[in-house]
């Protein structure tokens, strides 16, 4: 029963898959730089990993903005999710399972009549605005930074070819561990009631029950990504990365970058620990990092290139993508409960925001799920 | 690993590539002193090693090309590498050429512009000698390829400039040649031209090539 509810998650993790591998090795598959079999295996692994690694300190974000706390409602949410991002992609409109699932959370609130914690909306929306230009930040300096390079090593055509195809294959697993480090929030968060109670261990390996639940909603992202991306990563990749290697390896390099900031609990330790505010851990749209990289490389390069439309759609996306997926969630959940007779929320518990702005997401702590008291 | 090993494989492979044009180059101008000072044997040796040079340099043409296909190396930029491979395939292609029309033909060229006419072919093979290093430079450092390419037009002008001078004297200036000699003197001098004309061609793919890669 409990994996039939799942399915949705597990869906919109096949299509998180299928969409997202291609910003990380759209590029290099499309240019045919890397084999689409080695992109799928690399990327497959190392979204795996990340999740069930660093996949809790998003999630624990998406968490305090609404406790979805009933399976059918994780259900609902987790599916109005899915069919926004279907709908979405099926139209060419900009789309992201991270806006999708936050706007999904809310409709859920709304119709429970559980308060959405504001604190944590406004974290995450300025999240959205922040990532792309973050991404555009790093892929400026680390552009920059490889220009001097290779121009000062005066490194010969081929043999860069070489360190590129290779450095695409490294910053590819990098930016695959980061997209499931951080979008698996997006994929498995709501249902983070479902997690096994016990632990698994594998000789010298232990997972909790959360990461068991990652490892199960990075297993469907995996599969997006080998039985579907490739012709997204040959075709939309492609058309997307109208770059060079050398800018195409930058930007997925920032890209990766900026996931990996929103979901490094280390990082936002160590930022905190010399006296700056810590990093909101927050899923962010894979597919915006990406294009605020591909804009400051415009940027750099004078601005000829950007594209005022793609720039439009972007933020139209930011507006649209979460409505969308509130209103189907609304009525996606009144139906659930209405038709299906199906229980949508806990009502013997009641959530309490969290008082504590702290962010403590320690591997496998499910601390954060007994924020919830007993009324 | 096996990348890495490829790669060496395919910049020794350019690197000899290279020096096999400019052997064709040397035997080019050797040829046409050879000629002209009527030393048959020496000419046909020339011929002779032009012929394997240029073999040679066709079987590392394709090799070259096999490589980038074989390993998807440089997918960016492997279309403009191989057009400027074959153009520089028919520099030695014209090389090669030259010779054997001047050993078929057997053109009787005037005492009086044997000294043009060896000039000729050192300036039109000059400018396919300043091309070289410009075609090994835009591998490691491209903005360097500009600053190198001006002496290949500048001996393409050059060229053209004494080709016309040439053609002059044979029309104008030299007297009791046939008109049919006039004619066939023209041609081996527009044979020789045309060298620096095709340095000049792969000069502007390199150009393009150089501030592609800048960009």
């Amino acid at each position: 029963m409990i994996l039939l509810f799942l399915s949705s998650g597990l869906f919109l993790g096949w299509s998180l898959g299928a969409n997202d591998a291609a910003n990380i090795f759209g590029s290099a598959v499309g240019t045919k730089m890397v084999k689409f079999r080695t992109a799928a295996i690399i990327a497959s692994i190392f979204v795996i990993m990340g999740a069930v690694i660093q996949g809790s300190g998003a999630a624990h974000t998406l968490g305090k903005l609404g406790q979805v706390n009933a399976l059918a409602g994780s259900f609902t949410v987790a599916l109005s999710a899915a069919i926004t991002v279907l709908f979405m992609t099926k139209y060419r409109l900009p789309v992201s399972t991270s806006q999708a699932i936050v706007g999904a959370i809310i409709g859920w609130n709304f119709y429970t009549g559980n308060p959405t914690d504001h604190n944590s909306l406004t974290k995450i929306v300025s999240t959205w605005i922040f990532a792309p230009i973050l991404g555009g930040i790093f892929a400026v300096i680390l552009y920059q930074l490889q220009k001097v390079v290779i121009e000062r090593s005066k490194i010969h055509l081929i043999k860069l070819d070489s360190f590129l195809r290779t450095g695409l294959l490294i910053v590819g697993a990098f930016g695959a561990y980061s997209l499931g480090a951080n979008n698996i929030a997006n994929v498995m968060g709501v249902f983070i009631d479902a997690a096994p109670t016990g632990d698994l261990t594998f000789g010298f390996l232990k997972l909790t029950g959360i990461q068991q639940l990652f490892l199960l909603g990075a297993s469907s992202i995996a599969i997006g990504i080998i039985t579907y991306s490739k012709k997204i990563m040959s075709t939309v990749g492609n058309k997307l990365f109208a770059l060079s290697t050398e800018a195409a390896l930058v930007v997925v390099l920032a890209h990766s970058l900026v996931l990996f900031v929103f979901s490094s609990q280390g990082l936002s330790d160590a930022v905190q620990s010399i006296g700056l505010p810590a990093i909101p851990l927050v899923p962010v749209s894979s597919s915006q990092a990406i294009i605020g990289a591909i804009l400051g490389i415009g940027l750099l390069k004078g601005g000829k290139e950007i594209k005022l439309d793609v720039m439009g759609g972007i933020a139209i996306g930011w507006i649209t993508t979460p409505i969308a997926a509130g209103v189907i969630t609304f009525f996606s959940l009144f139906f659930m409960e209405h038709v299906f007779v199906l229980q949508v929320q806990d009502t013997e518990t009641k959530i309490e925001l969290s008082q504590s702005n702290d962010i403590k997401t320690a591997q496998g702590d499910k601390d954060y799920k007994t924020v919830q008291a007993k009324n | 690993m096996a990348l890495f090993k490829s790669s060496k494989s395919v910049i020794r492979d350019i690197e000899e590539y290279i020096d096999k044009i400019d052997q064709g180059g040397l035997l080019f101008k050797k040829g046409i002193v050879d000629y002209l000072d009527e030393r048959e044997k020496s000419f046909q040796d020339v011929l002779l090693s032009i012929r394997k040079e240029e073999g040679k340099a066709d079987t590392l043409r394709r090799k070259i090309e096999n490589e980038l296909y074989l390993h998807s190396l440089l997918p960016e930029h492997r279309g403009d590498l191989m057009r400027l491979l074959e153009k520089m395939d028919d520099i030695m292609d014209l090389m090669k050429e030259n010779l054997y029309q001047f050993d078929v033909e057997e053109p009787t060229v005037p005492e009086e512009i044997h000294d043009d006419f060896k000039r000729l072919a050192d300036l039109s093979i000059s400018a396919v000698e300043e091309l070289l290093p410009a075609v090994r430079v835009y591998f490691t450092d491209p903005k360097a390829v500009k600053d190198r390419l001006h002496r290949v037009y500048f001996y393409e002008k050059e060229t053209d400039k004494l080709a016309l001078e040439i053609k002059r004297s044979i029309f104008k200036k030299i007297p009791n040649l046939r008109q049919s000699q006039k004619i066939h003197l023209r041609y081996f001098t527009l044979h020789i031209e045309n060298v620096s004309d095709a340095a000049e061609v792969v000069a502007d793919i390199l150009t393009i090539m150089a501030i592609k890669r800048i960009q």
